[in-house]
């Protein structure tokens, strides 16, 4: 069975207890959850999940099925990852000392994206708000220097622009 | 007016006549203001059977049947009636009174997240946490629970909400669900497709599940086989779709089932599955029934298709609605080789059992009992050996066959067999069960006394819980474990105790007077039948 990403961004009731509602779902029947951030969209009743997931075929069909069964889901959208933007935000903070801070720095300067958004005497904070495999390589350049901790957002997706000149 | 005031309207305003339920201090005022409605108590033993009672009534009417219990171990006493309708797409509305809205959280007596527990057993559920929300929630409720796929639907009331004042009652004439609007009509392009597929196929079948049932679509489906002359079987939920003797209907697949239906639903090569899930016991191997045919999918939840079995015509919609729409195609269907085949099949693939003169067989009794009941009577089978005897020899006519189907819950029949009752006063309703079964409701012989609820109860006793021990013969070879049923209480007694006539059956002799005995008047009666404790399905 071939396994495949899938991104689902799915519209839902801004109500309580729905988070549990759509994550129990995944539990309930065995889908994996690779990454899901929530947050309220333009429309204060509206929430958007973007939940990363990945199966075969059946699977990732299902997931969608199941999703629409959910009678505080309003739409779901799927994409593979080459049909949408994604973007993760990531705060680390690593402890730096005059051995190690200029290699911090070139990582730093190396990916564009990062910045660092707070110092203090021995420990510094960096924040990369870039597309997942980036983050990822963020913290597997800077895993042996030394991570003190890390917060991520999980992936967020909008399909791409052309997209919507399509369904035009 | 107060809170609980509102739900009475409410329910007086579904047509709601009978409340299967149990009280407690945080439903109290519930039952308060029931006092002054039409509606029709019943005081139900355990919660569990509130909910099965309510589905036994459920499927007698088409509406959802109510049940409405206290907080805490009132409310998770419910869950396994509850999950037993949502395995069978069974309407309910379960009202749980709850703490006050303000102690919500703070683990206080007789608090339980019901609303979180029965998640993944419910079509949908609701906290009300503001009375003037009662009527549009319980609009929802019933609108929810009785269109698309039917399923139970939870309603969890704080007990100060009950006693909240509502400013202006006023029942909505229509819901607005901005993510809820199911698929009924059939896409027109999917119909035409499946009328060219039984115009080219040889061997075309029919597989109708309980959906055919839900949606009231057997007078369609059973005209459709008529006219064009294609066979038909069905999975346990769908017994009672075709009657048992029609020359089209050929009996149960499964694991369980006839082996000429079987072979039929295998040899097929346009197999029509509607209002049937494709479960493992139905399908043990759904590769076979996509190989080598065409399988054509109907089923009112687009999740259900593809979810077990790629079809190769998925068909979105309501089974009534769609062989309406089957109905205005005009084309030629020739099966008759086909039908001679299956013929030949119904013939000679009849299971050989030796039964033991010693005692009832129960196969022979079932098919007696089934022939002399009423044509339009209800028989409720519960769950175990009893089950599988009762789906394969039961002769269903114009009545009707409920169990527990997707489930599989014992105690199903006695307390769903008094919902039927209940909703059809008029017409004979028998439970079968084994002398396991019974055990797990025989507290409810109490309530059919109290509300003069008379249905009429078998007992197939073989002292043992014979479906488990079945499994342990073939798998343990014979290592039973926990499956004795000795200190089982004499019936004969028991049945006095309570006030309900008694017989007993212990071999084939004087089968058919008993059985006539059994089903005189509109009383009820416990017949008990001695079954061999060493008697298999298999």
């Amino acid at each position: 069975m071939k396994m495949k990403t899938r991104i689902y961004s799915v519209l839902v009731e801004n109500r309580s207890g729905v988070l549990c509602k759509v994550a129990g779902l995944f539990s309930r029947r065995c889908f994996n959850i690779d990454s899901l951030a929530v947050g309220e969209t333009d429309d204060p009743a509206v929430s958007c999940m973007t939940i990363v997931s990945s199966g075969d075929e059946r699977t990732i069909e299902q997931i969608e099925k199941q999703l629409n069964k959910k009678l505080d889901v309003i739409k779901v959208k799927t994409f593979s990852e080459q049909q949408c933007i994604t973007r993760e935000l990531m705060l680390i903070k690593v402890k730096y000392n005059k051995n190690n801070r200029r290699e911090i720095l070139e990582v730093c300067e190396s990916m564009n994206s990062v910045e660092i958004v707070d110092m203090s005497k021995h420990f510094m904070m960096l924040q990369i708000c870039d597309a997942p495999e980036r983050v990822r390589s963020l913290i597997t350049l800077l895993e042996t220097i030394s991570i003190v901790e890390v917060a991520r957002t999980g992936t967020l997706a909008l399909s791409k622009c052309g997209e919507n000149d399509e369904a035009k | 007016m107060i809170g609980a005031d509102a739900i009475i309207k409410c329910l007086e305003a579904e047509g709601v006549t009978t409340v299967f339920g149990y009280p407690g201090v945080a439903i109290c005022p519930f039952y308060n203001s029931i006092l002054e409605s039409e509606i029709r108590t019943v005081l139900i033993r355990t919660e569990q059977n509130a909910a099965h009672a309510a589905s036994g009534m459920a499927r007698m009417t088409n509406r959802p049947g109510v049940c409405a219990v206290t907080s805490g171990p009132g409310a998770t006493n419910v869950i396994t009636g509850i999950a037993t309708a949502f395995a069978d797409s069974i309407p309910l509305v379960c009202i749980t009174g709850q703490v006050n809205s303000e102690l919500l959280g703070s683990d206080v007596f007789q608090e339980a997240d019901i609303t979180g527990a029965v998640e993944s057993f419910v079509k949908y559920s609701y906290l009300v946490k503001n009375a003037n929300d009662i009527p549009r929630i319980f609009k929802e409720a019933f609108h929810i629970a009785n269109t698309g796929r039917k399923g139970p639907v939870l309603i969890d009331i704080p007990i100060d909400i009950q006693n909240g004042s509502v400013s202006k009652f006023k029942y909505p004439e229509e819901v607005f669900l901005r993510t809820y609007k199911p698929t009924v009509k059939g896409h027109a392009v999917q119909i035409k497709k499946v009328i060219r597929e039984l115009e080219k196929a040889k061997r075309p079948i029919i597989c109708a599940g309980g959906g055919v049932l839900l949606s009231q679509a057997e007078g369609e489906l059973r005209s459709f086989a008529e006219q064009h002359k294609v066979p038909v079987v069905s999975t346990m939920m769908g017994i009672g779709v075709m009657p048992t003797d029609h020359p089209l209907y050929f009996g149960m697949v499964g694991n369980n089932g006839k082996p000429c239906a079987n072979r039929a639903m295998n040899e097929s090569d346009l197999l029509i599955m509607v209002g049937a899930r494709v479960a493992d016991r139905a399908v043990s191997q759904p590769d076979l029934i996509t190989r080598d045919k065409v399988l054509v999918h109907i089923d009112v939840d687009p999740a259900e298709i593809g979810k077990n079995a790629g079809p190769t015509i998925p068909l979105v919609g309501d089974a009534k609605h769609i062989f309406s729409d089957f109905a205005k195609e005009e084309f030629v269907c020739c099966c008759d080789e086909w039908l001679q085949t299956l013929e030949q099949y119904r013939m000679n693939m009849v299971p050989r059992r030796s039964p033991n003169p010693d005692f009832v067989d129960p196969a022979a009794f079932i098919t007696r009992l089934s022939e002399r009941m009423a044509e339009n009577g209800v028989y409720v089978a519960d769950v175990g050996q009893n089950q599988i005897w009762s789906c394969g020899y039961a002769r269903v006519k114009e009545g009707k066959f409920l169990t527990s189907g997707g489930m599989g819950t014992m105690g199903y029949s006695i307390p769903a067999a008094m919902g039927a009752k209940a909703a059809a006063p008029d017409r004979q309703v028998v439970a079968v069960c084994g002398d396991g079964s019974f055990q797990m409701s025989m507290m409810e012989l109490a309530t059919m006394r109290q509300h003069d609820i008379p249905v009429k109860i078998v007992v197939l006793k073989n002292h043992y819980l014979g479906m488990v021990r079945e499994y342990q013969h073939y798998t343990y070879k014979d290592h039973y474990s926990v499956v004795d049923l000795s200190g089982s209480p004499d019936l004969e007694k028991l049945a006095e105790a309570y006030g309900i006539p008694f017989l007993r059956l212990e071999t084939m002799e004087n089968c058919d007077e008993t059985i006539n005995e059994f089903l005189r008047g509109d009383r009820s009666v416990l017949l008990e039948c001695l079954i061999d404790p060493m008697d298999l399905v298999k």
